[in-house]
This record gives structure tokens, sequence and C-alpha cells, in this order.
């Protein structure tokens, strides 16, 4: 097939970014979106423009490296999936595609369709870990049984990788979801209660701090997320954090 | 340099102890002064920063990703082995130790896998302590399942996404030693040279990857967690990003590099589709639990699905040939992986493969899905159920067993796995092969350590599944942060490295110029076209079965391409910004060296075993044929400039513990 890509050029995080159109033809349906943009890079490449920068890494929807929104989606038009999952039989022939980075605040743009989710990690340095250590000198794993609907619950909250969907789809730009998936995570495990009070109130602040908007519960973010991850944790995390907070 | 491989003396099962005992410690105020380089985050760089800040030291960690939670350990599916024995179906340390070293095909060293299983129950106590969520039963206990070449179930999970919650964990115990000060991450950042002084490891040269600046970092020791190099072959399951760069050039320095041409095909990835094609999916081998592997046992029914006449469930049971149960009845669709790749292999050479291309057999999940409704049928007293109530009935439970793989697999191909059988071919997954390294991980460089996958020494010519995540981990957190400790005991006093001394110098002006090489050099070709190239003779004449007139071609073929390469790469851009093609360009031409060395040491290499298959070394059956009496041992490549002309140094290995057999698994 044959397309037409208005993609966001921005040299570095200083510069002023601009849409840039380019016309790309012998498109294959199996293609994955990516491989797709491999093609126009090689093709500007050969027309000595400078090819467009992307994350990516493991191309299989796990590492969270690919961040693209796509025709006003993050990730694009399917569900369940990262961009890199995505392939190009969900387009037709003579389509125009527009490819922008993720859009927030606290995501700046470093080049092109690039940016910097470091806020992600503060987020997670602020608490998002169980307090021991890593010497192995600790209990036998099965001497605390763990209710499988509760572990299969935090497990399914483990499962955010980390790509910010969820932050570019809100209005507000909230990391509501993200931060929540990981306080549920433990709020649900025997382990993880012991600092359930300090993380919550240390993850939340951070979160704040790192400029991401609040939650008002339109839900994009959920319906955007590759590992659909549920509301439901923003809900936990907000009763974890009240509680907490009355603790103090 | 040395090739003393310093195994303690003793009884095996009291090696590690004994070792432990005997080594020299830093007391905690010194550790306080003396700093170490970690470079790679996955599962061995993350859990060995995380251990070794946690004991003090100050650590550097180094990933090319933007975060250290993206590296490539994240895509690791199906689970981690531990000898628990917690299904009571006879497990033990000795059992994992003897299923490792067979697996391998007695390559590996004795003292080192058997410390592997000693310390496999702890990593399972370490990470439930840490919240990692592993898959429960009904009762809240841990669940487990079987993988390839065993005859247990010691496979720990959580569900397809195993190597993903074992990294987080990993990542989150570093983010503890982050929020402390202990470590500090240097992400977006690749590490393009080794710096020694006086014979030491003292630091490293790196580049950031977003402004292009080269910086030096100094430390009393460093530690190579970068993963392995499968990416020489181009399209394989690594990530884009997966390099051999950081391994490459401690080899470059003088650490040894050993048996590159071990390198793991896995059975179950997604075929070729294309001629665009990236990389590949894998698709764990978990699923031969229940997926069964067959191709028509017809050459005119090949053909017709093959050209779309005929769809594969119209195939009846007995136009099947389940090959895998017909050669190996006793481990059937769980033979180890190299011996089930061959398997496919074999069949598609002889014209019985099912797509397209002909590179594909099927995994099919119909028996499962029928075997799993019955018994749920049962469960909930549905003695009447129809044959469409059974299958809705199974299709759940394999759903809440492999969902997510089913899922995969249905968005890269377009079909559904439910109904029609998967479609799978081997592809390039691990590397065996990788760094020299002793008992305590150090390579022959002093104070320069490499750990998982880029070193080379636990699982010998073959790994079997749910292994690599056990390593990694061990290698991490058990092992190194005892190990590292008898070196660096020496180096209380040294006080910190500086890193305006000439050492630096001359290493950071040679990366420099590499760099400018590279980025002057406005040849015609881009980094790809040179990378699938490679790629190509890799796969066709290093693959899955190779013989000397091939390898010799590919040596050739390889040093031509490397020196066309550095006379017609066209790399866009500058040096002084965020350029991802120069990224490749530096990683691609490592690749280059190391694709030769990979050959030479295969041509080298006149026998059979595990993942590395020479035609002219075979039994009548088709099986891999060893030769123990002139191939047992660690083939220790040194550099010398050119990687035709390395020069071999072999490490004998010795086994006094278990018997050498023929591998079987008949």
């Amino acid at each position: 097939m044959k397309l037409t890509l208005k993609i966001w050029r921005q040299k570095n995080a200083q510069a002023k970014g601009r849409m840039e159109t380019y016309q790309i033809d012998q498109i294959d349906g199996d293609m994955s979106f990516l491989e797709m943009l491999d093609v126009l890079n090689n093709q500007l490449i050969s027309t000595g423009i400078d090819p467009v920068v992307f994350d990516h890494d493991c191309r299989e929807g796990i590492c969270g490296s690919c961040s693209l929104q796509i025709n006003g989606e993050p990730h694009g038009p399917d569900r369940f999936i990262t961009t890199c999952q995505l392939h190009m039989r969900k387009f037709s022939d003579g389509d125009t595609i527009v490819i922008e980075p993720f859009r927030a605040k606290a995501f700046p743009v470093v080049k092109d369709l690039m940016v910097d989710r470091s806020a992600f990690d503060r987020i997670q340095h602020a608490g998002g870990y169980i307090s021991v250590n890593t010497s192995g000198n600790t209990i036998d794993a099965n001497s605390i049984p763990i209710d499988k609907e509760d572990a299969d619950h935090a497990f399914n909250a483990a499962t955010c990788i980390g790509c910010g969907a969820c932050v570019a789809a809100c209005k507000n730009a909230s990391a509501m979801l993200f931060t929540s998936a990981k306080v549920s995570q433990f709020a649900l495990l025997p382990q993880g209660q012991v600092e359930a009070t300090r993380r919550v109130l240390n993850m939340v602040e951070q979160m704040d701090k790192e400029g991401f908007g609040n939650c008002t519960n339109t839900g994009a973010c959920e319906i955007e997320c590759p590992k659909g991850i549920s509301l439901e944790n923003i809900a936990r995390m907000n009763r974890e954090f009240l509680t907490a907070q009355i603790k103090g | 340099m040395s090739i003393t491989s310093n195994i303690p003396q003793g009884p095996l099962a009291e090696k590690w102890t004994k070792h432990k005992n005997d080594i020299n410690l830093v007391n905690p105020a010194n550790k306080r002064n003396i700093d170490v380089i970690v470079v790679g985050t996955g599962l061995a760089g993350g859990s060995a920063a995380a251990s070794l800040a946690e004991l003090g030291y100050n650590v550097k960690t180094f990933c090319y990703q933007d975060s250290p939670r993206r590296a490539h350990s994240i895509a690791a599916q199906g689970g981690i082995n531990a000898a628990k024995n917690y299904q009571g179906d006879g497990d033990s340390t000795y059992r994992l130790f003897y299923d490792t070293i067979k697996g391998g095909d007695y390559r590996s060293r004795e003292a080192n896998v058997h410390r592997l299983a000693e310390v496999s129950g702890n990593i399972i106590d370490q990470c439930v302590a840490q919240g990692v969520p592993f898959a429960r039963e009904y009762g809240g206990l841990l669940d487990n399942r079987s993988f390839g070449g065993v005859l247990v179930s010691r496979t720990f999970y959580a569900k397809g996404q195993t190597g993903q919650q074992l990294l987080l964990g990993a990542y989150a115990a570093m983010n503890r030693q982050i929020n402390r000060g202990k470590i500090k991450a240097f992400n977006r950042h690749e590490m393009l040279d080794l710096v020694l002084v006086e014979g030491k490891a003292r630091g490293i040269i790196a580049r950031n990857l977003v402004t292009g600046a080269l910086e030096r970092h100094s430390a009393h020791a460093v530690v190579i967690a970068s993963g392995g190099y499968g990416n020489v072959f181009f399209l394989s399951t690594n990530a884009m990003g997966s390099n051999v760069t950081a391994s490459w050039k401690i080899h470059k320095k003088g650490a040894y590099f050993a048996n590159p041409c071990y390198t793991q095909i896995h059975p179950t990835c997604i075929p070729v589709s294309g001629d665009h094609q990236s990389k590949l999916t894998l698709m764990s081998e978990s699923l031969r639990n229940d997926g069964r592997i067959w191709v028509p046992a017809k050459l005119e029914d090949a053909q017709a699905v093959r050209e779309g006449r005929l769809q594969p469930t119209a195939i009846a049971e007995e136009d099947r040939d389940y090959y895998l149960e017909r050669r190996y009845p006793s481990f059937g669709n769980l033979v180890p992986r190299d011996v089930a790749s061959r398997a496919a292999k074999e069949r598609c050479d002889a014209g019985y493969g099912v797509n397209k291309t002909g590179e594909a057999v099927y995994l099919d999940f119909d028996a499962a899905i029928m075997r799993y409704g019955r018994e749920q049928a049962v469960i909930q007293h549905m003695t009447q159920a129809s044959d469409a109530e059974v299958r809705a009935l199974g299709e759940k439970v394999v759903e809440s067993k492999y969902g997510n793989l089913f899922q995969m697999y249905e968005k890269i191909v377009d079909q559904n796995p439910y109904k029609t059988p998967m479609m799978i071919y081997p592809a390039v997954h691990y590397t065996m092969g990788g760094v020299w390294v002793d008992y305590n991980l150090m390579t022959s460089i002093p104070g320069c350590y490499a750990a998982g996958e880029a070193n080379f020494s636990d699982h010998g010519a073959n790994r079997l599944g749910a292994s690599a995540l056990m390593q990694g981990l061990a290698d991490g957190y058990f092992v190194l942060p005892y190990t590292i400790g008898n070196y660096l005991s020496d180096d209380i006093r040294t006080g910190p490295i500086a890193t305006d001394t000439a050492e630096f110098e001359a290493a950071e002006r040679s990366v420099q110029a590499t760099i400018d090489s590279l980025i002057n050099n406005k040849g015609s070709k881009t980094v790809d076209s040179f990378h699938r190239k490679l790629g190509k003779i890799m796969w066709n004449k290093c693959g899955m079965s190779r013989n000397e007139t091939e390898l010799k071609e590919a040596m050739a073929e390889i040093k031509a391409l490397r020196e066309e390469f550095w006379r017609d790469v066209n790399v866009p851009g500058t040096a002084h910004e965020l350029n991802q093609e120069l990224e490749k360009a530096m990683r691609v031409a490592d690749f280059l060296e190391l694709g030769e060395l990979f050959a030479k040491d295969a041509l080298e290499r006149n026998e059979s075993c595990g993942g590395h298959f020479r035609e002219e070394y075979q039994t009548p059956e088709g099986e891999a044929l060893r030769d123990d009496e002139h191939y047992m041992h660690v083939s220790a490549w040194e550099y010398q400039g050119e990687p035709a002309d390395a020069i071999l140094h072999k490490e004998p290995l010795v086994y006094d513990n278990i018997q050498v057999k023929t591998r079987s698994y008949k």
C-alpha cells in the first residue's frame, strides 16, 4: 500500500518542532508499524534526510520502549497492544497517518518522536519496592500462602510495562494508572504491608512533584493501556492513600 | 593472562560453602571507598548492582535503554528453575545439577553448575520476599510447570511474563539503592571501551546517547552484564539494541572469549514472514507442556497446505506426523531445544514444511483444549457436556495458562491459535558462549567480571529452558557479591581512581577516532544493509547445521563484508547529538568481528555437541556425535588483531561427579 505520513520532527529538547509530510510506498500488511518506519528511515537516509528518531527495543510488546501517538491514539488504533505489535494490515492503501510523540508536560521531547519518561523512574525510586536485602537470607517462599485471587490481581497490576500510554491518553496527563499499578501490586501481597503507608504517600508525592495532572476518572488510560491495567487500581490507591493519611 | 578456572578444592557439594568461608571480605567502612561499575541492567546486572550497593559499595550502572527496567531480560517468558521439590516429584539439587550438565551436552563446568543448582532455591525465596507475583495454586502455594529436557516440574512462573516480573523485582531492588544514593544510574549511556591501569580494569569510556558526549567513569572493578550476542544473526528474538559491544571491547583489551559458536536456536518462534522483518518473536517453551508438534505425514498434504488448498484442521489424525513423539518417546514434545530445533529443520528440509516458505511446523493445542475441557466438565458436574461445551471449557483453561502468548501470536500472524494450530520455526534466541570467566566470574582481565548471558560458564553447548533467568539472578544476587569482595579486599587503600590520566585519555581518543571515521565515511550503504548481509551469512553457514566448507566460506565472506563496511557505510548526522544510526553502526562493527571468530570457533570444533551441529559428525540416526577425547574443553580465544588470528586456549573440562554419557532423550 501507499501511505502519507505526517511526522513530528524536533531536533532536540530545546528546538521548536514541526510536522513533516513523507510519502511511502510498497508497504505490506504483514509489516509491523515500526518496520514501516524502518523502511521510511532507510528511504530518508538514501535521500540525505536525517532518519526519524523513535524509542523501540524488544519489538514484542514487553519492554515498554515504543511510545507513539498514532492518529491521536497512544499505540494506534488496535487494542491491548504496543506500537511495535501494531501491524500495517490495520491501515488501508492511501491512508494518511499522523505520528506524534507522547504528549505530556512531564514527558519532554528528547528528539523527534522520543520522549523523556524518567519521571516514571523517579516515582519508582520513591517507594516502588519492598525493603528486603537481596542476600537470600529470608524465609522459605512457601511459608506464607497467598490467596490465589490476590496473587493474580497483584500479577495483573504488575504487568504494567511503564510505556506511558496512560499519561498520553489522559486529558490531564495524569500518571495515576501507572503509579496505582505499582502501589496495588504491593498492597495486595502480605510482603507489601509493612511499608504500605510510607510507600503510597511517597510515591504520590513524587508523582505530583513531576508535574503530572490529576485524575478525573475519564477512564481513557484504561482503554489505551496495552496491558489492560484496570481502573480498579486507581480506586485501590486512593483507598490506600486515604488510609495512609489518617494513619500519618 | 591466565586460564586457570580457580575452582576450589574439596567435594563438589562443599566447594561453594567452603569457598565463601575462605575468601577475603571487605569491612563495611572500606566498602564506602570502593566504586564498582556495572554495565547492563538486566537480571544479572540489575541484581548485581542492587546487591553490591546494599553491601555498601558505590555503584554506577549503565544501560542504553531509557530505564533499567527495559533490559531484554524483560522479554523472557516461560519461567525460572529451582530445585525446591515443592511438587515432591523427586527433584533435588543434584538432579538440577545433573539435568543442566546433561542438557549442556557435557560442555559446562561442573563446579559452576553445582553452585547454580545450590543457590536456585534461594532465588525463589528472595523474589517472593521482594513481592514478585509468581503463579499460585488455590491453596495459596507456588505453582510449577515442566520445561524441556527434564522429568520433574521445577519451573516457577508468572504466566508468560516471568522475565518481566523478575526484572521488575531486580529493578525495584535497584530503585531502593538509587533512592539511598548508593547507585547512580546512567541510562541512555553506552559503554564503548574498557580502561586498564597497570593491567587492571579501572574504568570505562561511555557515550551519553542523548548529547553524544564521551564520558570517563572510573571504578575499582567493572562488571559486564550486557547479555548475549544473538543479534549477530540480524534476525533473532533479542531486542533491537541487544549487542556484543561491551563484551567485545573487553575481549579486545585482553578478556578471552569462550565458545562463541555455542548458540541456542529456539524451536518455537513465529516464522519469518518476509524481507522487511526486523526481529523474530518467541513463543514460550512452556507451550510445549500442552502443545503437540507435527507436520503432515504425506508430502502431497504438505504441498496442499503450503498452497492454501488444505487446512491443517482437515488433516486426519493418522495423516499427521508427531515427529518428536515418534523419535523421542520418553521426552516427546519436551525434548531439549537443540534437539527439537534440528528435528523441525529435518522435517522442513525433507519437504514437509507448512507455510508459504516451507519453513514452519505446527504446534497444536487441540488435544490439550479437549483434555482440559473434559477435566473441567467433570469438576463442574457437566455429565452431558457437548463437544462444543467441552471445547469452550478447555479454551478457558488454555487461555488462563497462555493467554498473553496466544494474543501475541494472533496480533502478529492474524490467525486464531485456539481454532487453528500455531505455525512455528526455530530462531536464534540465546548464546551459551561468551566472555570466559573463572569460578569467581572474573574474566582474564583482573578486576573485570562478566555475569549472566554475557559469560559462558553454566550452560555448556545447550541451555535448558528456564535456566537463563536462574543463572542471571544467581550470578547477580548470590555469586558476584561474594567473589568480587575477594578481589576488592586488595583495594581498600587505593582511593578514588583519577580519570585525568594517560590511560583514560588514550582510551577516549581511540573511541573518538572510531566515531569520527564512521561519521566522516559518507559511504553509499546503510548500516542495516550490512547487518542483514551479515545475518544471512551467519544463518546460512553458521546456523542450525554447519560444515567445514561453508564455515571457511563464512570466515572469508564476513571479513570481506567488514572491509566493505568500513569503506562504504553511510552514517548520517553528527557525533554530537542523539544519533541512532551511529549507535547501530558501532554495534554492527563489533558484530562483524565477532561473526568471524564465531565461524572460526565452529570450524575448529570438529564434533557435534548441543547447539553446535557439524554435519560431518553425526550418528546414522542424525543425532549429534560428540568427540570427548579431543573436545572436552572450553575454547577460550585470545584477541590478536584480526579475528582469524585469535589464539586458542583450552580449558579442560573434568567430570568427577557424573558419568559422561551419550545424551539420549529417546
